[in-house]
């Protein structure tokens, strides 16, 4: 199934598997907004939008679109039965406070301690931070989700040239190749996507990969 | 309670000097005060200095400011939507300032509600760190960050009583009711003004006795 499987939708498929019934889900632009559609409908998360929303629903039918009532890509959307809306302060005292339980995030590069560069290359592309810092500094569980590589060339780093989105280490990084998982040790390895093998992995990562004794196919 | 003034485009101009500071509502265009921008832009406005969560689309909301070279100082936290914002930037017409958006609000927020700074782990160790200080408390790290406010709030509602009280709906809250407070006058661009007692107290988010003038366009 794999083999034709568009490697965005795998990340999302394998995300999709780490979410849990009752959480506070936020999930960041690109490939964590593809989460939504492989979540199980036994489990049921809140999605937090960054634009002061808990609750948020999916795209309203033509017609019943409400300009002041979007996602974060200023998107209409719908809010479920019990959402709540706010401003940004309350919006970002949840994400800063420790209140979001997981943010799903992508990523420019990951360096070989597991933190993440996302919002800036210097003299190329400045788009800012926008919420990830606060993001990355708050939620209780940080989730990269992006390709392994970009033109050829692994992103995740031994050391990153990017600057920084913050020093805190993330939990978790998916890759259309692999699961990764930073530790005090370094980054292990511990699932492969079906039909790639570790030798392939090593060869697509520039910084130093432990293989996890426990490695075993990626569920998805 | 005393009705606040509904002020016209020339009034907005009589009110906005060339250099002016301004708090900007909205969240990519979504609850943006653009009858209010549109006016300045009409007025031929210069040199202002904005701080605003992003700069939206060269099209739509407060980036209709930026296209329109109207800003010198950008305060915001997202500006890689809107190219005209990269483009001046990199020729050096724009000085922009980039803030994490969670300690963007708390700076605005410290300023309105008299609050000397913001103590946040957001940034620690980053670029964006450069330059603050660090203030150690209770044997933990934090970046000190500073109020910000500006001469004027330019917010936008969806509905307004006469007395100025707001209720924001939905999504358009974003930064609107914090910038209320941090601004020395405050104008709503609101899209319907209810007679006084048409709105319940339990329905206000900002309150109408810090809200100057209202705004509607020259209807």
């Amino acid at each position: 199934m794999s083999e034709a499987m568009d490697p965005k939708e795998l990340i999302a498929r394998r995300v999709a598997k780490e979410l849990k019934s009752g959480t506070l889900v936020n999930l960041g632009i690109g490939i964590p907004t593809l989460v939504p559609q492989y979540i199980p409908r036994d489990v049921d998360i809140a999605l937090d939008s960054e634009n002061g929303l808990v609750g948020m629903g999916p795209r309203p039918l033509p017609g019943f679109e409400n300009v002041n009532l979007t996602d974060a890509g200023a998107s209409p959307v719908t809010a479920l039965p019990g959402a709540a809306a706010f401003d940004s302060a309350m919006s970002f005292g949840l994400i800063r406070g420790g209140h979001v339980d997981v943010t799903v995030l992508g990523g420019l590069e990951v360096d070989a301690k597991g933190r993440l560069a996302n919002w800036m290359i210097p003299g190329k592309m400045v788009p800012g931070m926008g919420g990830a810092m606060d993001l990355l500094t708050g939620a209780k569980r940080v989730i990269v989700a992006m390709l392994h590589t970009s033109k050829g060339e692994s992103k995740i780093k031994e050391i990153s040239k990017l600057p920084l989105t913050s020093i805190r280490v993330v939990s978790l990084i998916v890759t259309e190749l692999a699961v990764i998982e930073p530790t005090t040790e370094g980054l292990v390895l511990k699932e492969f996507a079906p039909g790639v093998s570790v030798e392939e992995i090593m060869k697509n990562t520039e910084a130093r990969l432990i293989i996890s004794p426990e490695i075993c196919e990626m569920r998805i | 309670m005393l009705k606040k003034p509904v002020c016209r485009t020339q009034d907005i101009l009589d009110l906005i000097p060339d250099g002016a500071s301004l708090l900007v509502g909205g969240f990519l265009g979504v609850g943006a005060p653009t009858r209010i921008i549109d006016a300045l832009i009409k007025g031929g406005r210069k040199n202002l200095t904005v701080i605003t969560n992003d700069t939206a689309r060269p099209d739509v909301g407060v980036g209709r400011l930026i296209k329109a070279k109207c800003v010198r100082k950008l305060y915001a936290s997202h500006i890689g939507t809107n190219i005209e914002t990269q483009k001046q930037m990199l020729s050096g017409e724009l000085d922009v300032e980039l803030v994490p958006q969670g300690t963007l609000v708390e700076r605005i927020r410290a300023h309105g509600y008299g609050l000397g700074g913001v103590l946040t782990k957001t940034g620690l160790g980053t670029m964006v760190a450069e330059g603050k200080r660090v203030i150690e408390i209770l044997g933990e790290d934090w970046l000190l960050d500073t109020p910000l406010g500006a001469d004027f709030a330019l917010v936008h509602t969806k509905l307004a009583d006469a007395a100025g009280n707001l209720n924001y709906e939905f999504t358009a809250d974003n930064f609107n009711g914090v910038m209320a407070m941090a601004g020395k006058v405050v104008i709503a661009d609101a899209d319907e003004i209810l007679p006084i007692g048409g709105m319940s107290p339990d329905e206000v988010n900002t309150p109408g006795v810090i809200v100057d003038y209202l705004f509607r366009g020259d209807v």
